[in-house]
């Protein structure tokens, strides 16, 4: 099992951290994992994206061309990244501040509405969760248990006190993702 | 057992350090590698095993701090990147005449000039051919993941001392920020000053009775005894390349054709080498561990089995020279490269190979 996947959107919106945990979940699962950000201009407000391999072999290119899962939350992102998936490959989105929706006709979409949800119920801190969540729906690549322990390791001690927080968020990502053209 | 950790290659580099019992470290902060102070400042290692970390006011003033601390027989190191390692050259030419061991770390971005943040390998002639003024040679070690990263620290350690020479680490702006599993060594206590007199008898530690005074200097204007200290220079830097060349090869055993990558473009081609032979091209990757002493022996006898050769590199061609001088004319070599920050990426090398080596 070798997983490439893409998480971009605006700086602030938790993407690095997000990748930070399924790769730190990867781990903890015994699995190779490659964490790869962007780290330019970007990181001072604009764009952010990162890069996450998760496999059961040694992992070769950090960067890659093409990816199996490309997860996006705004619009600049999804202008770069929609092609970059590969045929038959997933594309999820956060439909927040989306004015031009995925368009390709070869991979599986999948929306999911993690900004105004987490605005609602008051969890904006941890919408970035609900979108990992969203995304473990569609494809268990590391299991609960685990991300539980990535969620220990990259969080620091003194806020491990959000973890239920988190696997609440999580949880409510797997039912808040919903199919918008599966092959 | 050994401590797993999610880590960014600088940050695993900084924690390697302190792990390998260094005694200082002085720098001065420069993207793509600031997290290396960043991390120290954060660890406080002055706290635990007493190493020294401090942000000198300029480079310059950093490589002589380390200059300083390697006169005392001390395990010391910088960082920086690029334009930061070109003010250093001045001091890493003094200790390469000094004959100090330390170690200097480049996180390459691109240039010239102020360049860009992103990342490059366009510092290879800088690291292999000198850098600064005089004969002389750095041992260069090019590490192509963050376990590397940490294990390369106590060798750059091991081997600086053991040839009285400076050692640089050869990274970029890939490998610096990109987050692998790392498995940390134990912690090795720094030395004591009884360990320091004995490893290191040149050392200004203090003169004693029982001995003459050590002195430390890259200056000697008796041209013969400048001669003679040159070709012991010479002789050591034979005796690196007798004796520490390192390098991986990659699915050669069968392999028609050879990539040749060092770093962060070594880990692009392993991925070219699996789509090229999953297109039934028989492709293998050398992947030299140190640039300098370069692998020329393993590439003169894979000349005599491949059809051609490419050198993948983050520069307009650089090590390409090396290999054309190791092959002798006995097989193409020919060089692709991206520029500017910007990363090759495996398809694009595969197409590369096939239009500029097979095709051709």
């Amino acid at each position: 099992m070798t997983e490439e996947i893409i998480i971009a959107g605006f700086g602030g919106q938790g993407v690095l951290s997000m990748g930070k945990i399924l790769a730190y979940s990867g781990i903890m699962q015994n699995k190779e994992v490659s964490w790869m950000p962007s780290y330019g201009p970007e990181m001072r407000g604009g764009t952010a994206n990162v890069t996450v391999i998760v496999s059961d072999e040694r992992i070769s290119s950090p960067v890659l061309n093409l990816f199996d899962t490309a997860i996006i939350l705004n619009q600049q992102s999804m202008d770069k990244f929609e092609n970059t998936v590969k045929k038959g490959g997933y594309l999820i989105y956060d439909g927040n501040g989306i004015t031009r929706h995925p368009v390709r006709k070869d991979i599986n979409i999948y929306r999911i509405d993690a900004a105004d949800e987490a605005s609602k119920i008051g969890l904006t801190k941890v919408f970035n969760m609900m979108v990992l969540g969203g995304y473990l729906k569609l494809k268990p690549i590391v299991s609960d248990e685990y991300i539980r322990k990535g969620l220990e390791k990259s969080l620091p001690m003194r806020h491990h006190s959000l973890i239920p927080e988190n696997e609440k968020a999580i949880e409510i990502g797997k039912k808040l993702i919903k199919p918008v053209q599966v092959l | 057992m050994k401590e797993l950790r999610l880590m960014k290659g600088n940050e695993a580099i900084a924690e390697a350090a302190i792990r390998a019992g260094a005694d200082g470290y002085f720098g001065y902060p420069i993207t793509p590698q600031s997290e290396i102070l960043e991390y120290l400042m954060v660890q406080k290692p002055y706290e635990t095993t007493g190493m020294v970390v401090l942000q000198a006011e300029s480079e310059v003033a950093a490589i002589n701090m380390v200059y300083g601390g390697a006169s005392c027989g001390k395990k010391c190191w910088t960082s920086s990147s690029s334009p930061g390692i070109s003010l250093k050259q001045e001091g890493i030419s003094y200790m390469a005449g000094a004959e100090l061991p330390a170690l200097i770390v480049n996180v390459v971005r691109g240039g010239p000039g102020l360049g860009t943040i992103q990342p490059s390998q366009s510092d290879y002639f800088q690291a292999t051919k000198g850098g600064g003024h005089g004969d002389y040679r750095l041992l260069v070690l090019a590490p192509a993941s963050v376990q590397e990263m940490a294990d390369f620290v106590p060798l750059a350690f091991e081997l600086a001392f053991k040839y009285r020479n400076p050692a640089m680490i050869l990274t970029d702006g890939v490998i610096g920020q990109m987050m692998e599993k790392v498995e940390l060594q134990e912690f090795v206590p720094r030395w004591t000053q009884e360990e320091i007199n004995k490893i290191s008898p040149w050392a200004t530690t203090g003169k004693t009775r029982d001995r003459e005074r050590n002195i430390i200097t890259s200056l000697d204007l008796d041209s013969n005894k400048q001669e003679r200290h040159v070709l012991s220079l010479e002789r050591k830097y034979k005796a690196m390349e007798d004796n520490e060349v390192r390098f991986e090869k990659i699915q050669c055993d069968d392999a028609e054709y050879l990539l040749v990558a060092f770093g962060s473009s070594a880990r692009i081609c392993q991925k070219a080498v699996d789509l090229a032979r999953a297109k039934g091209i028989k492709v293998g990757l050398l992947r030299p561990i140190t640039l300098f002493p370069f692998p020329k022996i393993p590439l003169y006898k894979l000349a005599h089995q491949v059809k051609g050769m490419l050198t993948v590199e983050m520069n307009l061609g650089q090590m390409v020279e090396d290999v054309r001088l190791a092959v002798n004319g006995k097989v193409k070599v020919e060089h692709f490269g991206r520029y500017g920050g910007i990363i090759p990426n495996p398809e694009e090398v595969v197409n590369i190979l096939e239009t500029k080596i097979i095709g051709a």
